[in-house]
Order: C-alpha cells, then structure tokens, then sequence
C-alpha cells in the first residue's frame, strides 16, 4: 500500500521534473530536470521491483543510475566544449588557448 | 516484530515520498538555476535514502538489500559530484546567481 | 591491482549469482578489461590511497548523515511555505585540508547537505551556494572543515 503511495509520489515529482525539463529557460535547467528525472527512475524501478516481487528491477535501476550519471557529465561536457569552439571560432580572437 | 518491521518501512518510505515531491515542488517553484539545484539536492538526498532505505527494511537480509545499498551508495556518492559539474559548468558560461549581496558578503567573508 | 581485482570479480559474482561456463569466461573477460583500461589510465595508485582511508571515513559519515537530515528539513520548510523566503547568498570558503581528496571531500559533502551547493574549487577556496542566510551563517559557524580534516587526516 505504501509502495503504490511513494510510487505515486515518485512518479507526480517525474511530471514535475519533465514540465521543468520543457519549460527551463537554459540548457542548465534542462540538464538538471533530466539529472532528477534520472534519479526518480531509479528510486521507482526500485519501487515497481517490490510492487510486482521481481527483484531483478533493482539490477536495473543500478543500471540507470550509472547511464544516468555518465550521460549528465556527458551533456555538461559537450555543451562547454561546444561552447569554447563557438568562441574560437569568432573573428577577432585567435586560437582557443 | 514483523509489524515494527512494516510499520517502519512504511513510515520511512511515506517520508522519503513526501521529500521527493517536495523536490518535485521545488524545482518548478524555484525562480533560477542555482535555487532549483538546491530543490534538486533535497530528493537527491534524503528522497533516495529513505525510498531505498525503506524498501531494504522490507526486503530483509538479503541479496536485495546488499543491491539496494549499493544503488544508494552510488547515488548519494554521483550526486554531489554531478551537481558540482552543472553548477561549475552554468558558473563557467556565466550564469550568475541571483545574489545580489553577494559582493558585500563576499568581502565580508574573504577574511574568514 | 589485487584488490581491484578481487573487488571487481566479487560484485561480477554477487550480480550474476549464478555460474555457468559462459557467464564466467565473460566476467572474467570484463574483469580484466577494467584493469587494462585502469591501468592505461593511471587510476590504480591514487584510487588504493583513497580505499585506505575507507576505515576512518565512517564516523564522518555518521556526522553527515544527521547533517544531511537537518538541513533536508529546513530546505523542505522553504519551499513548502508560500512565501518561498530564499535569499541567495554566495559565500567564499577557505578549505583548511590540504590535498585533493580531503577538498573533493569537503566539497562533496557540502553538496551533499541541501541548502548549500559548492560550485566553484579553485587553490583551496570554495565557492559556495546557499539558498538563505541561516545555512549560509551555519556553513559560516560550523566546524566542516575540521571534521573533514580529522576523517582524512586522521588527525
């Protein structure tokens, strides 16, 4: 019974962080909505193993957890990378140091 | 027994359901980036440990347990690490904190 | 390298749980894949240090953790109350650990407990975010830093 209520809970917060996903003025807000999106994945799949007694769920939300966290540096890396080619590439200044 | 057991694990996890949808409520009520990664922090935090910590106090002594904890582990253990990467990041491309004291208490607080 | 090794093959054998022919030759391959890929990354000396200093962190913990539950309660009391008294302030920190891993520490940790966020590490300061003025005055008045210094010093 509790399980459906923290499920629930868990899943309304999701909406939440999609609606901020949509709605973050920056690439900053987007990365961190998704970042929470990412975490609340693993606490439901957590939830939804106990809810359906499959415990093989949990593997997967370790696995979420990892993909999760890789692929957030991932994004942060790429969009200051893209950003210091953007400001090489401007006229007027030299190469990126 | 078994029913302190239940009753705990209920208990803890209705209190990390309701530190999560705090977040939830957080991170859309929030009114900049760096407000909303402390909105961020309380589900990353307490919501995942008391969500896993509840669910281990159910599963018992058992395999399930050993995973969950480590999940919680790595969590708690990712979590710093990747909101010190967005926040240096947002920092870096020059999103300034709406701070508007910071200056003063900046060098009020230098010395210390 | 051991211990990497022995590390990595138990968590193989607690996941899998179950060991046929195929599935051992497949972990040990990914076993000794890591380790290659540790090796050529020069990752092995620095990551035994840290594991050696495992023993003295877990104290430490025990401190964060009750830290961790007293500001997720504040920061939970701000949002929810319909005024949403944030006051956003940026405070410079001087880490008194020296070291990489005592500051990654001391960073993680103030990450860690809501309210405060450090988002900048630069020659031993710490430029930290807080969402009011009471954590602020806390981070200001508490003693993190020593308490982070004895875990990693042992001092």
């Amino acid at each position: 019974m509790m399980l459906l209520v923290a499920a629930s809970a868990i899943a309304v917060t999701m909406a939440l962080a999609l609606a901020r996903a949509l709605a973050g003025p920056s690439v900053f807000d987007r990365v961190l909505a998704v970042n929470m999106f990412g975490t609340k994945t693993v606490l439901l799949l957590a939830v939804v193993s106990f809810i359906m007694e499959r415990p093989d769920f949990v593997d997967l939300s370790l696995t979420y957890a990892l993909i999760n966290f890789i692929g957030v540096i991932a994004v942060l890396e790429l969009s200051s990378a893209r950003r210091e080619q953007r400001k090489g590439n401007q006229p007027g200044q030299g190469l990126p140091k | 027994m078994t029913l302190v057991v239940e009753w705990l694990s209920n208990l803890m996890l209705l209190i990390g359901g309701f530190f999560v949808l705090t977040g939830g409520i957080g991170a859309i009520r929030m009114p900049e980036l760096y407000s909303r990664m402390h909105a961020s922090s309380l589900t990353d935090t307490m919501g995942s440990m008391m969500v896993l910590g509840g669910l281990a106090v159910k599963a018992g002594f058992t395999l399930v347990t050993l995973k969950l904890g480590i999940v919680a582990v790595f969590l708690l253990f990712t979590s710093p690490v990747s909101a010190y990467a967005l926040g240096n990041a947002a920092l870096v491309a020059g999103y300034r904190p709406l701070a508007d004291k910071s200056e003063s208490a900046h060098g009020a607080e230098s010395k210390s | 390298m051991l211990i990497l090794a022995a590390a990595l093959t138990s968590t193989w054998l607690i996941w899998s749980g179950m060991i046929k022919p195929l599935l051992f030759v497949l972990g040990a391959v990914s076993v000794v894949l890591t380790i290659i890929m540790a090796v050529r990354m020069r990752l092995l000396r620095k990551s035994v240090f840290a594991l050696a200093l495992l023993p003295r962190m877990f104290g430490f913990w025990t401190s964060l953790l009750i830290d961790i539950i007293k500001s997720n309660i504040a920061v939970a009391k701000i949002v929810l109350s319909p005024r949403l008294p944030i006051a956003p302030t940026l405070l410079r920190l001087k880490t008194p650990t020296p070291g990489a891993i005592g500051q990654a520490t001391l960073a993680n940790s103030i990450t860690l407990s809501p309210g405060t966020i450090t988002i900048d590490s630069h020659r031993g300061e710490l430029l930290v975010h807080c969402v009011d003025q009471q954590s602020a005055d806390e981070l200001r008045a508490g003693n993190h830093g020593e308490r982070v210094n004895r875990a990693v010093a042992g001092r």
